[in-house]
């Protein structure tokens, strides 16, 4: 009878882990290639608008971002709750963008200047107002290219 | 005498190595995807320049203006819907009747395809200082839709693909023959009249 009386009987064996750092190293790798290093720190509350015929911006690089929309709950009690614009980290005025297009351009290689693109990003809540004084100060420091900055809307037919 | 083999180095830590390599990258990273309407502005006049009212016809302009609440109107029509505004651009665009109200057309000889009569109808957008923001890009985008529809169009029937599809060259062809001639105006006070 000792054949039935066996202890511990079959166990079931542990699942290998052998593959998990594989696996960990194949998301990681996914993210590294997918996204992109966070520039700046927001300040602002920015929820872009939606557009169903956007583009994407071909040279990252070449951008610069100007974003305008209301300061976020820390900064409130200091800025108030009325639209901003953010330069690089800092609340600037109207005013300071000439100096921030200027120091923008001259951070790129000469060849690359004419390319230079102005990304826009705008809270859908801001009033036209803003948003056009800084389109003029644009024109004035001939910054033209401009993106307004969009989320692609995904087309539903129903 | 028995060879003592050297102990294999214990890879189980390499998980979680791995895994705080993942997080430190889901943590400085973003996944924004960088899309948007691009525009070219148009230059500054500069300021001993005489600011001279260009002389277009007025058939050729078709006036697209936001108000203060957010409502539309294109062409002296009140806009209710999406699909409306629409169809007024891409009527004013084509000019299918040459109608001597819609915009005026004028033969040019496009390298590489021939000649095409080309629309000289200009859509300018116009908005309040207190239209929001989500209003003006939404109506930016119908025009730009109306736009590519047209191009859409002009691309089938003359290459049979849409104009996505077009070698450079055509894409060329077909950006000569329906020009983007959306305009950012001067900005003005639509509802102070």
């Amino acid at each position: 009878m000792a054949k039935f009386l066996k202890k511990g009987g079959k166990e079931t064996p542990g699942i290998s882990t052998a593959s998990l750092p594989d696996i960990v190293f194949m998301i990681l790798m996914f993210f590294m290639v997918s996204t992109s290093m966070r520039q700046t720190d927001r300040m602002v509350n920015v929820k872009l608008p939606d557009a169903t015929e956007v583009t994407k911006l071909e040279r990252k690089d070449l951008s610069s971002y100007i974003y305008i929309g209301s300061p976020t709950s820390q900064y409130q009690s200091q800025f108030g709750t009325d639209s901003r614009i953010q330069l690089n980290d800092s609340f600037k005025t109207v005013e300071d963008i000439r100096h921030f297009v200027a120091a923008e351009r001259e951070a790129l290689s000469e060849a690359d200047r004419e390319f230079m693109t102005i990304s826009l990003k705008i809270d859908e809540g801001t009033y036209m107002g803003i948003v056009t004084d800084v389109k003029q100060e644009l024109r004035r420091c001939s910054a033209l290219k401009i993106m307004y900055a969009a989320r692609k809307k995904v087309v539903t037919n129903y | 005498m028995a060879s003592k083999k050297t102990p294999e180095i214990n890879g189980g830590s390499m998980a979680d190595i791995s895994f705080l390599m993942l997080i430190f990258f889901l943590m400085v990273t973003t996944m924004d995807a960088e899309t948007g309407l691009s525009r070219r502005l148009p230059p500054m006049p500069s300021e001993d320049q005489q600011v001279q009212d260009l002389k277009v016809n007025r058939r050729n302009i078709l006036d697209v203006k936001i108000n203060s609440k957010d409502g539309v109107m294109a062409g002296g029509e009140v806009i209710y819907s999406d699909a409306q505004l629409e169809e007024i651009v891409v009527e004013f665009l084509t000019n299918p009747t040459d109608s001597d109200k819609l915009p005026s057309k004028k033969i040019e000889n496009i390298e590489g395809f021939g000649e095409y009569p080309v629309s000289e109808g200009i859509i300018s957008l116009q908005n309040d200082r207190s239209s929001s923001y989500k209003k003006y890009v939404e109506i930016q985008n119908i025009l730009v839709k109306a736009l590519n529809n047209i191009r859409d169009q002009f691309a089938k029937s003359n290459f049979g693909k849409v104009y996505n599809d077009l070698s450079a060259e055509e894409q060329e062809i077909v950006r000569k023959a329906i020009p983007n001639r959306i305009s950012e105006s001067e900005p003005k006070d639509v509802s102070k009249k």
